[in-house]
């Protein structure tokens, strides 16, 4: 079996890519399934801390490019599931150490190893996210539902379509309920209105996501954490499962009942 | 605040706000287009046009469509009023 490559992008820095990319490998490999992640953002390297697995780096992604070790050298298993890996990026390099046609060939040794790879993107249009993207069979744009982080998704994902990839599909992050009923956010619908790509999921603002961070433990392993179900549902429509959207309604007090009322 | 309460305190939908300056942001982004280039696109094509065909230069409105992720340039011209009572 060879592995299927996904890309986590999003145009904007800051909008959830490495916690989407972590906490969707992670409920892929709670599924059963083998999976590598691939930190891309060289210099700014970051999936490591998130997966908690910093202290267990001994080669990078530019050391398997420049063949100083072995692709799996460079493998970090995960604590938790023995099918997970994380290739960590150089922190001490930049981009440029690294080429789009560079990607491509790992991909290709890396569908070998696994069911999925799952490639953290950096931010920007550079460089960095050609490098991200040129191995990808599937690309993931994650975005808030504000106004500069969807004007970036659309700049994003305008360069994918030049790339002739398959449309990207988008992950509307830190969605915040009760905002949007009040009127003061963008709701999921006008953000897919305006970008005109399809949705994969919606994940709701969540405090589980900062404390899952601080302790390097991915919030899909929290139960009952409101994101992490968001981000378990991504991953069960990546296996093909058609699973619903959370109910992010936002629960009703007296007052915005009886407000209803006079709309 | 709840909705009823911005009715009457009039404050403006912040949202909606968002998505209307979103809508015209994607336009000038994907096309490179700006307002500017916009009225001088106007301009050139009312004197084309003039050139063989009377129309009402003040009704003619230029636009952009998008439809999905295509955008389409779209010009509504009128022809100038033909006064049939006057012929012969």
């Amino acid at each position: 079996m060879t592995a299927k490559i996904i890309t986590v992008t999003s145009g904007k820095g800051g909008v959830g890519k490495t916690t989407a990319t972590a906490n969707i490998a992670v409920a892929l490999a709670q599924m059963g399934q083998r999976v590598v992640c691939l930190d891309a953002d060289i210099g700014l390297r970051n999936l490591d801390v998130v997966l908690g697995l910093e202290n267990r780096i001994v080669y990078d992604l530019v050391d398997v490019v420049e063949g100083r070790c072995r692709l799996k050298q460079a493998m970090i298993r995960d604590k938790r599931f023995d099918e997970l890996h994380l290739i960590p990026a150089a922190q001490t390099r930049d981009k440029n150490a690294v080429s789009p046609s560079d990607m491509m060939k790992l991909g290709d040794e890396l569908r070998e190893e696994a069911d999925w790879v799952i490639i953290d993107s950096p931010a920007g249009i550079e460089r960095g996210f050609r490098n991200a993207i040129a191995p990808a069979d599937e690309i993931l744009v994650v975005t808030n539902p504000d106004v500069s982080a969807v004007r970036d998704a659309d700049r994003i994902i305008g360069l994918i379509e030049a790339e002739q990839k398959e449309p990207a599909k988008l992950i509307i992050n830190r969605m915040h309920p009760e905002m949007v009923q009040r009127g003061d956010m963008l709701d999921a619908e006008d953000v897919l209105e305006l970008l005109a790509i399809k949705l994969i999921g919606i994940v709701p603002e969540d405090e589980h996501v900062i404390v899952s961070t601080n302790v390097g433990k991915p919030v899909v392993l929290e139960e009952k954490s409101m994101a992490g179900q968001a981000f378990r549902n991504i991953s069960r429509r990546l296996m093909g499962d058609e699973v619903p959207l959370l109910n992010l309604e936002f629960k009703d007090d007296f007052l915005t009942k009886l407000s209803r009322i006079f709309k | 605040m709840s909705d009823w309460l911005k009715k009457f305190t009039n404050q403006p939908n912040s949202a909606n706000e968002a998505k209307e300056r979103l809508k015209l942001v994607l336009i000038h982004d994907r096309t490179d287009i700006n307002p500017e280039v916009m009225e001088k696109l106007k301009d050139d094509l009312l004197k084309t046009i003039s050139h063989h065909i009377a129309i009402e230069p003040e009704s003619v409105t230029i636009s952009m469509l998008h439809e999905g992720r295509e955008q389409r340039l779209v010009a509504d011209i009128p022809l100038k009023h033909y006064d049939r009572s006057k012929v012969g």
